[in-house]
């Protein structure tokens, strides 16, 4: 490596992805104080926790698209958070497989929520 | 930096590492900052609750009898008291990371009454909750 291509090197950081996933995480992080705090008020505000109730509630097409913007942000969230611990803490062979596995269930999460919004809001299955 | 050390590291050491948690002495914003991961981390996994929910509702009537059995539960009623008190800390102490992010409160003394006051609001919000979730929580249908 030339002097110039050391120089650039030290300057550009080596993961392409890393600043975006500073950007993400703040992102979700300020979606994720309104949306939290609507999504505890909605729930502790509902008469009963019983079925027809929660579906009902859920059905309400604001409230499912509430929802629904809530868990993925919270998921989008989590799966940044849950990589920097493993980039902290999983060393050596066990990384890649450990942050693919916990990305893999974030996005299968993901799936779950909006599948299971859409049969509650929309109906069907 | 050595009066924040418990041992001298660098002299014990070729090469000069990062010092490590295991050499600071521990002091209040260490504490925080560390709860901050521990509640982030406790959240993710709350989050399987949350989206366990979801899918019994979408299941049906008689799956979504068989998770409120779960749910209430004792040890999951204490889970999800915890969780929401790990939402209030997070919340409050990721507000505060996000103020460091724009450059504003870094001095010591400033760091030290910040945290203390997002402790503060995170057990004010709790406790209003809590009181709220009680009927949940605590008497469930």
């Amino acid at each position: 490596m030339n002097r110039q291509a050391a120089r650039g090197a030290a300057i550009a950081p080596p993961d392409p992805h890393a600043t975006g996933h500073w950007r993400n995480q703040r992102v979700s992080a300020i979606a994720l104080v309104p949306l939290g705090i609507w999504f505890l008020y909605a729930l502790l505000m509902l008469p009963t926790l019983d079925y027809a109730t929660v579906t009902a509630w859920i059905a309400e097409p604001l409230q499912a698209l509430l929802l629904l913007l809530f868990a993925w942000c919270v998921l989008w969230h989590s799966a940044l958070g849950v990589q920097v611990v493993v980039e902290d803490y999983v060393g050596g062979r066990l990384y890649a497989p450990t942050a693919r596995l916990l990305q893999i269930a974030h996005w299968a999460a993901a799936l779950a929520v909006a599948y299971s919004i859409w049969v509650i809001a929309v109906g069907g299955a | 930096m050595h009066r924040f050390l418990k041992v001298p590291y660098l002299s014990s050491h070729d090469r000069p590492l990062s010092p490590h948690l295991q050499v600071f002495r521990l002091v209040f914003v260490m504490v925080l900052s560390g709860m901050h991961r521990i509640s982030g981390l406790a959240l993710s996994a709350g989050s399987l609750l949350l989206i366990g929910w979801l899918v019994a509702a979408a299941r049906g009537p008689e799956a979504y009898a068989t998770a409120t059995r779960y749910f209430s539960s004792v040890p999951v009623r204490l889970v999800l008291a915890a969780a929401l008190i790990a939402f209030w800390y997070h919340l409050f102490a990721g507000l505060r990371h996000m103020a460091w992010d724009a450059g504003l409160g870094f001095d010591k003394a400033v760091a030290r009454k910040s945290g203390l006051t997002v402790v503060v609001l995170a057990a004010l919000a709790s406790i209003m909750t809590l009181a709220l979730a009680w009927r949940f929580l605590v008497a469930p249908s």
